[in-house]
């Protein structure tokens, strides 16, 4: 289990760091294998401050973040690995996720040599095969292309592949769908709530409310590094009780019924104070 | 008619040869119609949207005109054109946040605009701050550098830039792309206020996002492969969509309320053409669970009650409904 205890990221901004931000505030949930966990927020909702924090690429400023009862800050060498070995990421560009002058098949090369040295180059191919297939791609049409001959879509499924060669246990999917088109998103979207099926645990961050609600279970929305609701996604979606919640929602555009008011809750008081979250039923939590 | 478009072709030159982005698209805008734009990457979309107001030194145009208020643009002439730009026909690019000269004030950027077009800065300057006023801004953000804006701020200055003039026609390029849910829905709803108000007459609405061409567009104009495939209203279009393409693209959308467990929705298999030498016939064919041996032939665009299709196999309208329910309702 990945479990976060009251985490906060204050960061240093402007010139020689005079003024701080805090990008998270007190933030504490867990993630278990088989759930796909959705962050949603606005742009500074500090959704991907958390999602780096789980991959260790931050440093929470308070808090701490537990994987298997050992915090992850304190992880170095063998164990650091070890844990890479169990939760990877995929983040938002897929261009910029690869060193454009590495063939596909060199980028799996390095998680043998690097994760699996013990493991023949035959029994490799085999597993590599079967990474691929469970994304849907098939192995000749990816292998041996340069990233610019690929599609985004096919770039981020191979990069889901490489995760899954790892035997990962939980996945950080940062916004990994927001730059395909319309037409290859839902089918990365079908592929993460399969593996899902198949006890992988997913923390899906993301800014779209629709994409959210399609594939999680458990949903967070997030404002200005705050918690403000969280709980079982039909009951966010289907009864939010935080204003913030009801005006996104109500800014979503449906296929089948146009804007009509509610979006005019912008001016919500600032949550320099945190109200704390109150249950307001069984698996449904909001701050209010 | 607002806007008139006939046969229209925009090559991009490179050095394997004509990327055909364009490739014969005919459509008419109305007086105070907003159309949407809606398709793939690398359909065209953009390249339309910007051909009719500026084309850049890869593009080039090949045939077909363009009519607005009567008056032909010459499209092909860069400098012919600038007479029209601003005034007639203005665009809100997809990257407004980087359109703002970084070392101006915003208020001063405005007025050194104004003055390059001949028009008078002060006389302007009161219908300026209560174009403001209109998107929610402040007169003061004119005194500010555009660094010291939100991004859907600095998206709304430009929003009031380009349609000070009220232009004929304003291109909007994916403007809600890059913005927050409740952001998108404050940009897009100011752009119908404008169209309501007469600030400019008619609009061309260019974005991915059907979801977001629904809420605020009349028609909908469906590209794929650099051709047209469908237009009609926009409720028709969501509601009984007819080309396969469009049918395939709407429903591909996720919405709030439809869950995997429930019920999965599925994506377009295999991906655009490439436009350095796009296949004969129809060119959707390769991904068309309709296509027949017909598609090898190009379908002609028929136009019969208010909505153009170029497509063989397409029904009429009542019989899609009828064989396959349009979901998620």
């Amino acid at each position: 289990m990945l479990r976060l205890d009251n985490v906060s990221k204050t960061y240093r901004v402007g010139s020689f760091g005079r003024s701080r931000l805090t990008a998270v505030r007190d933030v504490s949930f867990e993630l278990r294998e088989g759930e796909v966990f959705s962050l949603i927020g606005e742009s500074g909702s500090g959704k991907s401050t958390i999602g780096r924090m789980i991959l260790r690429l931050l440093q929470p400023t308070t808090g701490s973040i537990t994987y298997g009862g050992a915090d992850v800050a304190s992880l170095h060498r063998g164990a650091l690995k070890e844990y890479y070995r169990n939760v990877q990421g995929v983040f938002q560009d897929p261009f910029s996720s690869y060193n454009p002058i590495f063939k596909a098949d060199r980028i799996f090369n390095m998680v043998h040599t690097e994760f699996f040295p013990e493991v023949s180059k035959d029994e490799w191919r085999h597993r590599l095969h079967d990474a691929l297939e469970s994304v849907s791609l098939n192995p000749e049409d990816v292998l041996h292309k340069y990233p610019h001959q690929l599609s985004g879509g096919q770039l981020q499924r191979l990069l889901i592949a490489r995760a899954l060669l790892l035997d990962i246990k939980y996945l950080v999917a940062d916004e990994i769908i927001s730059m395909l088109d319309a037409s290859t998103r839902i089918d990365v979207l079908n592929l993460l709530a399969d593996l899902k099926e198949r006890g992988l645990g997913i923390l899906f961050i993301t800014h779209d409310l629709s994409l959210g609600n399609y594939i999680s279970d458990t949903t967070v929305i997030l404002r200005r590094g705050s918690i403000v609701e969280m709980g079982e996604t039909a009951k966010v979606f289907g009864d939010p009780r935080h204003p913030y919640t009801q005006m996104l929602l109500a800014s979503v555009p449906r296929l089948h019924a146009k804007w009509n008011g509610g979006a005019q809750t912008r001016d919500l008081p600032d949550p320099a104070e945190v109200p704390a979250l109150i249950e307001i039923e069984s698996g449904h939590l909001a701050a209010l | 008619m607002a806007l008139r478009v006939e046969d229209l072709r925009v090559y991009y030159r490179t050095l394997a040869g004509d990327v055909k982005a364009l490739d014969g698209v005919t459509f008419d805008v109305a007086d105070g119609e907003i159309m949407g734009l809606a398709g793939e990457s690398g359909c065209g979309k953009s390249t339309l949207a910007k051909s009719l107001i500026r084309l850049d030194g890869r593009m080039r145009h090949v045939g077909g005109k363009v009519v607005l208020d009567g008056k032909e643009l010459p499209i092909w002439d860069d400098s012919a054109m600038n007479a029209f730009r601003f005034r007639d026909v203005s665009i809100v690019p997809q990257y407004a946040m980087s359109a703002l000269n970084p070392i101006r004030k915003i208020g001063r950027m405005i007025h050194e605009l104004l003055r390059a077009r001949g028009v008078d800065a002060r006389a302007a300057h009161q219908e300026l701050e209560r174009r403001l006023d209109l998107v929610g801004l402040d007169k003061g953000v004119l005194d500010l550098y555009p660094i010291e804006l939100s991004g859907g701020m600095k998206q709304r200055v430009v929003m009031v830039i380009s349609t000070l003039l009220d232009p004929s026609l304003l291109i909007a390029d994916e403007i809600t792309s890059a913005l927050d849910v409740s952001t998108q829905r404050a940009v897009a709803e100011t752009l119908v206020e404008f169209r309501d108000r007469g600030l400019v007459k008619s609009m061309i609405f260019v974005t991915h996002d059907i979801g977001v061409l629904y809420q605020v567009a009349d028609t909908i104009l469906v590209m794929y492969a650099g051709k047209l495939a469908e237009k009609a209203p926009a409720e028709e279009i969501v509601s009984n969509p007819r080309h396969p393409y469009t049918r395939l693209l709407v429903s591909s959308l996720p919405e709030v309320g439809v869950r995997y467990e429930q019920r999965q929705l599925s994506g377009i298999p295999g991906r655009p053409p490439h436009l350095l030498d796009p296949p004969t016939g129809c060119r959707f064919r390769d991904r068309c669970p309709l296509a027949t041996a017909r598609c090898a032939e190009e379908p002609p665009w028929v136009e019969e009650g208010g909505r153009g299709i170029a497509c063989w196999e397409a029904k009429p309208a009542a019989a899609v409904a009828a064989r396959v329910p349009v979901e998620a309702r």
